[in-house]
């Protein structure tokens, strides 16, 4: 809906600086006044590191977004092409053991094997029958956000095609990637042996997803787990995304909101003009890329008082389920739709961080 | 519209009051039950609030209160911003130790709205201890209605020789020293 009159912002003093930095406590620190588990240790080996949000269900105070996280430039359009406007399911993967990007080839023809057997579970087909699936692991170039990422893996599930044409082309019937982008905090504690891809981005049916996934987690002694995105996070999202400069079209930013009633819950969605969205977070951001919680908050305060006074709800009594803006659009139960490739990189920078910390 | 004041009635006998203040009225309801199942020696008054400040017109037929305790929500921002609004009508004495913070709704992070940081800023603000419970499940119900009984003894004076500023003590980490 459109903005119509002015909107008075009160600005707030900025707070004392919160706790940053410090050595991570080993183990988890309760949030309970007076209970405390710190380490005594320096820089050990093992899980510890220092990051800003170290204590137990922090999120980070402020966050940098990074002026050119564009593509490398040995991306591959087409891939890249391939990975935009389409709907992801988030999984956050722990380090895999002894992964070799050489020995790709292989790892096609041993998963290729192990979806066909799959899938003939239960089934009485004739030994010998590939059942017309292909798998096929390649890498993605230039999904890099700095030089000790590791390369990104692409996996796709192929139906042959059953036409006896010879130039018929395989549907993909299931795509999945991973990839790590700017995750050196992990990147620097883990020892040797152990390929960090921590975001795993599935497209297609579930049951190949588990299929794939069981696989992964056999050979490679890893774990993958949905990465669910909290509404504190998805707020962050909205905050960010609002402020991206976007050449082209500019679609409407979005929010959902889940209220709990009984028997159903009920959904309220917040429609808000792009350049009005835009506008307002112009003013509420006072470093450029910089966005700090004090901002959030304040963005996302202005938009739930501007509703109140409309329709005298309180959206912050509400839970935020999903945000659509230009850039991508974000549900919380971890899916994912990134329609720029342009922001590509932003997006899984903040995605692999959401990841990392939900590994630890 | 009367400002709370900790000191400005007289104490009843073998008495004490607690007032919750929070968004949440079912949630009260069921701390407020849990709190009278407990065995206790004294009288207990529970009042329930939504915010401060409390209506002048019942200001002469309403006890002295002891402790507040403020709810907030960790899934409801509504909650909290509720509650620093509360903050504001109170006297400044209250602040030595009669006042509490109970959040709840942490269990489920992946629902929560609020950050740890601003309600960990709410209780270096305030001086207050500030504890977490998940008011949804009985046991911790049961649990909280102890303590805050405990703490209501000891706001009301019934404890020789320990006073409600001793709660400050309970606030101390290792990391601030």
């Amino acid at each position: 809906m459109r903005r119509s009159g002015r909107l008075s912002l009160r600005r707030r003093q900025d707070m004392d600086t919160p706790d940053s930095g410090g050595m991570t406590p080993l183990g988890r620190k309760t949030a309970e006044t007076g209970i405390n588990i710190t380490s005594t240790t320096g820089y050990s080996r093992g899980l510890t590191f220092i990051r800003t949000h170290t204590l137990f269900g922090q999120s980070p105070t402020r966050r940098i977004i990074p002026q050119t996280s564009l593509l490398q430039e040995n991306a591959d359009p087409q891939k890249i092409a391939f990975l935009l406007r389409k709907q992801w399911t988030l999984y956050s993967v722990t380090p895999m053991y002894k992964f070799s990007y050489g020995n790709l080839k292989e790892y096609s023809r041993l998963l290729s094997a192990f979806v066909a057997a799959e899938k003939q579970k239960g089934l009485a087909v004739e030994v010998g029958n590939d059942f017309g699936i292909k798998v096929t692991l390649s890498t993605l170039l230039g999904l890099k956000g700095t030089d000790q990422d590791q390369v990104a893996i692409l996996v796709q599930i192929a139906s042959r095609s059953q036409l006896p044409f010879e130039n018929a082309e395989d549907k993909v019937v299931w795509s999945g990637w991973f990839c790590c982008i700017s995750g050196d905090d992990l990147l620097e504690s883990v020892p040797e042996d152990f390929t960090c891809l921590s975001l795993f981005l599935a497209n297609g049916a579930e049951s190949y997803t588990a299929i794939v996934g069981s696989w992964f987690q056999k050979t490679f002694d890893c774990y993958f787990s949905r990465l669910t995105i909290s509404p504190l996070n998805l707020a962050w999202m909205a905050a960010m995304w609002t402020g991206c400069k976007v050449d082209s079209h500019m679609a409407a930013t979005e929010l959902v909101f889940s209220v709990p009633c009984i028997p159903q819950s009920l959904d309220i969605s917040y429609a808000i003009h792009p350049e009005d969205a835009k506008a307002l977070w112009d003013t509420v951001q006072k470093t450029p890329g910089e966005v700090t919680q004090e901002e959030v908050n304040l963005f996302m305060d202005c938009l739930y008082s501007h509703f109140h006074r409309h329709f005298k709800i309180h959206l912050s009594a509400t839970r935020l389920v999903k945000v659509s803006t230009s850039i991508a659009s974000a549900h919380c139960d971890g899916n994912i739709k990134i329609l720029h490739s342009k922001h590509l990189i932003g997006v899984l920078t903040l995605l692999t961080e959401l990841a990392i910390s939900q590994i630890q | 519209m009367s400002l709370v004041k900790p000191f400005d009635k007289l104490p009843t006998l073998n008495a004490a009051t607690i007032l919750l203040v929070g968004t949440d009225e079912s949630q009260q309801q069921q701390l407020a039950e849990a709190i009278l199942k407990e065995k206790k020696t004294f009288k207990i008054n529970i009042h329930v609030a939504t915010s401060l400040p409390l209506p002048a017109e019942r200001d002469h037929i309403r006890p002295r209160i002891d402790l507040i305790a403020f709810m907030i929500n960790m899934q409801s921002k509504h909650s909290l911003r509720n509650v620093e609004a509360s903050l504001s009508h109170m006297d400044a004495n209250f602040f030595l130790g009669k006042v509490c913070f109970l959040i709840t709704g942490v269990g489920r992070m992946n629902h929560c709205s609020v950050e740890m940081n601003a309600v960990r800023k709410l209780g270096n603000l305030y001086s207050s201890p500030v504890l977490f419970c998940e008011l949804d499940s009985e046991g911790i119900r049961a649990a909280t209605a102890q303590r805050l009984l405990r703490m209501l003894q000891i706001c009301a004076g019934h404890m020789p020789g320990v006073s409600a500023l001793f709660f400050s003590s309970l606030m101390k980490s290792s990391i601030d020293e």
